[in-house]
């Protein structure tokens, strides 16, 4: 086991070295003159400043260098500093944003598996029955309705109708408390778990229908165990490889990519901050939050390998 | 454990020497597209208590559908099953699932063809052997370890403390087949179904397992049903054997008398197709010509009429009955059984009529020949086969 | 038996196959490897049926697939008519194998489920020519009429369409339209109903009787290996325990091996004894790490210390009958080897 993740770590480090330059070099391409849109108008009459402020930035080096100058930098935690929020930095702003993401895209995982995982079971072992007929319906529609819709209803529902929640806002914990900042949490993370409930529950209901084939499950129906225990110790487990990779990537694209949700309920989020920072050509924010996602989805993605080995004892010999 | 009789009831019933099982007329039938296939097409007997009854037939001939009929395994969505399983005086056909979970595990037990696949891979040995004992019995985690410790050890498992954390891909074959044997045996089952328990396996490794079924059975006086295609792997260890084709019994007999005196053609031809150790090498094998009808649209008449080399014009009208023969105990399904002076008549007159099947069993026909004249008989049905027995 | 030595190998004038010291090692991870075949030796005369017999894993398969060189063994030669396959260039390695073909345990996967019959049973042609396929036609319809297939139905089918046996069928038509020197069949019956497994073993009799066929005849039913070989071998956690003409194995086993697999046979009679054979009770040890000595010796009830530390070799028992044991049932040569003159009685 420890050669493994020995193993696994050095591809990790080799990934993050090419995840980190694609990301460095694509923001690069991004049309727009950084010192331009610092300096505003008085950059684009004043020639000198303008050179200046290159220099200052590093900005007038080989792509090559700069990259290796910021790499540098990276690997001893400093990001930079936002060239629109000057003295601000940009390590500084994902520390204090990432948090909030992550319990968001925490919470939501974790509610999807809650629901998808019965759902997709009663499903498998309910196959074309009214359970099974029912709970395809609801997963097709979980589907079809993209989360800032059902995040509008949401709030509808919750805040306006029922007035139980609040409508948007986010309380840290550090200031107000779990409670207060679940009550925060809980709609978004809903919102955003609705549509990884449905794919969950698929993936899990198709693998179960495979797995209830498996003489095993017959094996264990004959020494009279009962249907849920058959279900949930002897054929969830081996049911559940392809979910683990699942949970893995989308908990990744979560990562980045709860932007309309954080924007939707008005959540300082890391999402929320890139987009601020696309419109702002704000590029080393945007270069830090896009190299800080990617490293955690490459990240999580090693996590999840090493999680099928718990899941299945037989890869743990390879 | 509810509704699987009291003890006094039981004791009774055992005192009055009633047969533990009694099938009558069992039918399983598969809806399918192309028709409903007669998987199990109306199978009786009797097994008392304490015997061992052995079901001998080729691939598809339905054995494992009976079985598993027999033990209610059968739940696929698209099966009709008709007749009565009695199984210690209570019909078992009417029972739903949850009622026969009663039955499963501690009256009943079942060891699988492949024991590559009939453990969880995920699961440890000694999950996989305890679950049953605490749920059925009721026993704490520690004696249902102790308990499965010497199960291990009664299935001649060396070392059962290490093994008993092992998962399955951690042991052989037949160390598989043995925690399979184990976990059968774990509540004391009254009767126990091996469905081809070996034939995945090694010969040196059947003859263990099977020496240790035959030991488990004589020691915890089980019933058991032993289901095989290889006539050779009953012979000394049942006492009796019913022999299907086509969903049907065709001979049923005590063990010694159907060896000694098999009547039913296809008995006769299953037993000199397979090669054995005794024959010098290069002995001509009497294959028999063809193959096993389509279940779903099997020949009229008796079944096994396109194969045989003794039919005749009857045997394609007329559907032979399992009728007692003079034996006790000795059933067969023929209109012309092997042995009577009618059969030598019909293979005289077969074979002047050159009759390409009878040909083939006389040994007149080339292979080749055998295979592209007789073939036809029973290939334009269906094009298809099981391929595992 | 685990016993190397070639005292059994005859004349090479005489054979159309001669396997020499043949060693197959593949690596399994972490530096370890598996011994799979080690120091085999065998020969085949023209015509014959020689049967490769032995548990699960020890070597047959690998041994049958060695003599095509797939893949090549680690050492040892194999020559087909005084022509050492392992030491050709590739080019004259792919002629070379022509004349030996292989057919599988697994009728139905061993044909491609997408193409059509006809083109199945060409496809060596195909390679080899003739390249016309009018001329290939007449060549695959003969072939697939030897084997009970009626060519105009199942040129244009596909696998599926046809049974097990009758897709064992047509992998031994595509086997025999090179006309080979050599067919290996690796348990081309095992994987078959009973009444089908006779058809082809009856048929292969009659094949190898036409067309002057020779056969390496792999399976792990004695009976089946007894009924249609000339010769058995019989093998052992990757080594070659006795090889004798087949009546005379089976009559008088040498080594204990042989004694506990013949007595482990399922027989057809109520009255034969079906008691523990020699106490039995062994699993087949790790290729990985066999045995020192003789690798029987972890099962064999005869085992003692001389077992342990020395390999026994092949002895003469009788003409054509040959044991790799140093307690053999029945009295055998000794060997060279002063180790072997110690005897101990049974
Ligand atoms: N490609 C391979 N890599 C590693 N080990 C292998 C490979 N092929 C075969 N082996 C090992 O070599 C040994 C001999 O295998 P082989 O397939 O020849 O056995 P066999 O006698 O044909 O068995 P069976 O009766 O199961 O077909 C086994 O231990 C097997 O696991
Ligand atoms: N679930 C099913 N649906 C349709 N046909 C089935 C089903 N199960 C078994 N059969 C058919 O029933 C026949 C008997 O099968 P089986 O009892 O497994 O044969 P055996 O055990 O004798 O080899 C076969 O033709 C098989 O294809
Ligand atoms: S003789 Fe007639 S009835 Fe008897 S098995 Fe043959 S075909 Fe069937
Ligand atoms: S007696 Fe010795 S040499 Fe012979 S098989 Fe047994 S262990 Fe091997
Ligand atoms: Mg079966
Ligand atoms: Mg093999």
């Amino acid at each position: 086991m420890a050669k493994i993740i020995a193993a696994r770590l050095l591809r990790l480090l080799a990934t993050l070295f090419a995840v980190t330059f694609i990301s460095f070099m694509m923001t690069k391409a991004l049309p727009g003159d950084p010192a331009v849109a610092i300096l505003g108008q008085d950059g684009i009459q004043n020639e000198e400043l303008l050179l200046e402020l290159r220099a200052e930035l590093g900005l007038d080096e080989p792509i090559p260098v700069q990259y290796v100058t910021w790499l540098g930098n990276a690997v001893r935690g400093d990001l930079g500093e936002s060239y629109i929020n000057r003295g601000q930095s940009v390590a500084g702003t994902i520390g204090q944003r990432f948090p909030v993401t992550l319990q968001l895209a925490l919470m939501a995982i974790i509610i999807a598996l809650l629901l998808a995982i019965p759902i997709g079971v009663i499903g498998a072992y309910r196959q074309g029955k009214w359970q099974d007929q029912a709970s395809s319906a609801g997963v097709q529609v979980a589907l079809s309705v993209p989360n800032f819709v059902t995040g509008i209803f949401l709030i509808w529902l919750f805040a306006v109708k029922l007035e139980w929640l609040p409508a948007s806002n986010w309380n840290r914990i550090s200031d107000k408390g779990v409670i207060a900042n679940l009550k925060t949490a809980i709609l978004p993370a809903t919102a955003l778990a609705l549509t990884q409930m449905a794919i969950f529950s698929r993936l899990v209901r198709s693998d179960m229908i495979a797995t209830l084939q498996e003489n095993f499950i017959l094996s264990a129906r004959a020494k009279g165990l009962s249907d849920r225990f058959i279900l949930f110790r002897h054929a969830l487990r081996p049911s559940s490889l392809s979910v683990a990779t699942l949970v893995g990537i989308n908990f990744g694209a979560l990562l980045g990519g709860t932007v309309i949700i954080e924007t939707l309920f008005a959540i300082p989020g890391l999402g929320f901050r890139l987009i601020n920072a696309i419109s702002q050509r704000d590029i080393l924010v945007i270069q830090g939050i896009t190299v800080f996602i990617a490293t955690g989805y490459v990240i999580i993605n090693t996590v999840v390998d090493l999680f099928y080995s718990v899941l299945d004892p037989r890869i743990r010999r390879s | 454990m509810t509704d699987v009789g009291t003890d006094s009831d039981r004791l009774t019933r055992a005192e009055h020497n009633e047969p533990l099982l009694e099938v009558i007329d069992l039918k399983t039938h598969f809806q399918v597209e192309g028709g409903i296939v007669k998987a199990v097409d109306g199978v009786s007997f009797t097994l008392d208590r304490g015997k061992t009854l052995g079901i001998v037939g080729e691939s598809g001939s339905g054995k494992t559908v009976l079985s598993r009929s027999i033990m209610r395994l059968i739940t696929a969505p698209n099966v009709i099953t008709h007749g009565e399983v009695r199984y210690d005086g209570r019909d078992l056909v009417t029972k739903s699932s949850r009622e026969m979970k009663a039955y499963w595990g501690v009256e009943m037990a079942m060891v699988f063809q492949d024991p590559m696949t009939s453990l969880n891979p995920v699961v440890k040995v000694g999950r996989q052997m305890t679950e049953h004992i605490r749920h059925h019995l009721g026993v704490s985690k520690s004696e249902a370890r102790a308990t499965a410790i010497e199960l291990l050890k009664s299935v001649r498992i060396p070392e059962p403390e290490v093994r008993i954390d092992n998962y399955p891909h951690e042991m052989s074959g037949g160390m598989r087949q043995r925690v399979c044997i184990a976990i059968a045996l774990a509540c004391g089952p009254k009767m126990l179904f091996a469905d081809e328990p070996t034939t995945a396996l090694d010969v040196t490794v059947q003859h263990q397992i099977l020496n240790l079924l035959r030991q488990q059975q004589k020691d915890r006086f089980m019933t058991m049903i032993m289901v095989t295609h290889d006539l050779g792997v009953v012979a000394g260890r049942t006492d009796e054997i019913a022999v299907m084709y086509a969903g049907k019994v065709v001979e049923k007999a005590p063990t010694n008398q159907l060896f000694a005196d098999m009547r039913h053609p296809y008995t006769q031809a299953l037993l000199w197709s397979i090669p054995k150790v005794s024959q010098p090498k290069h002995t001509r094998l009497n294959a028999i010509a063809g193959r096993p009808p389509d279940l779903i649209s099997p020949p009229s008449g008796c079944s096994f009429s396109p194969r045989c080399p003794y039919a005749q014009e009857k045997c394609h009208i007329e559907e032979p009955p399992l009728t007692a023969g003079a034996a006790p105990g000795h059933q067969f399904a023929c209109w012309y059984p092997v042995g009577s002076p009618e059969n030598e008549a019909a293979w005289e007159r077969n074979l002047a009529a050159g009759v390409p099947q009878t040909l083939a069993a006389a040994g007149k026909l080339t292979a080749t020949e055998e295979l592209l004249e007789t073939i036809n008989l029973a290939d334009d049905t269906s094009d298809h086969e099981g391929a595992g027995a | 038996m685990a016993g190397s030595g070639k005292a059994h190998l005859r004349d090479e004038a005489d054979t159309i196959l001669r396997v020499e010291d043949l060693n197959v090692e593949f690596p399994a991870g972490r530096g370890r490897t598996v011994y799979a075949v080690s120091g085999i030796s065998f020969d085949i005369a023209k015509g014959e049926t020689l049967g490769l017999v032995g548990e699960s894993g020890c070597g047959k398969s690998t041994t049958g697939k060695a003599i095509l060189q797939l893949p090549r063994p680690t050492s040892g030669s194999v020559r087909v008519k005084g022509n050492d396959l392992a030491a050709m260039d590739p080019e004259s390695m792919r002629q070379a194998r022509t004349g030996v073909q292989m057919i599988f345990q697994d009728p139905i996967s061993s044909l491609n489920p997408r193409r059509m019959i006809g083109d199945i049973v060409a496809e060596p042609l195909a390679v080899w020519g003739p390249h016309d396929e009018d001329k290939q036609w007449p060549i695959v319809a003969n072939m697939l009429d030897a084997v009970g297939i009626d060519p105009d139905v199942a040129r244009y089918k596909r696998s599926h369409e046809f049974s097990g046996g009758q897709c064992q069928r047509i992998s031994i038509a595509r086997a025999l339209v090179m006309e080979p020197e050599l067919i290996i069949c690796d348990e081309p019956v095992s994987a078959l109903d009973v009444s089908v497994q006779a058809q082809i073993l009856n048929m292969l009799e009659d094949l190898k009787a036409q067309y002057g066929l020779t056969l390496v005849f792999i399976a792990h039913d004695l009976a089946v290996v007894k009924n249609i070989s000339d010769r058995v071998a019989v093998m052992y956690l990757g080594k070659m325990c006795e090889i004798s003409e087949s009546n005379e194995l089976y009559d008088n086993p040498a080594h204990p091996y042989t004694a506990l697999l013949l007595g482990s046979i399922p027989v057809p009679d109520p009255m034969a004894n079906i008691d523990d054979v020699l106490g039995d009770e062994g699993e087949l040890p790790s290729p990985l790490a066999p045995p020192s000595g003789c690798r029987f010796r972890t099962r064999c009830p005869l085992a003692d210390e001389m077992c342990a530390r020395v390999e026994p070799q092949m002895r003469r028992v009788s003409d054509d009958h040959y044991v790799a044991c140093h307690h053999p049932l029945v009295s055998a040569d000794p060997v060279g080897d002063p180790s072997s003159e110690v005897t101990i009685s049974l």
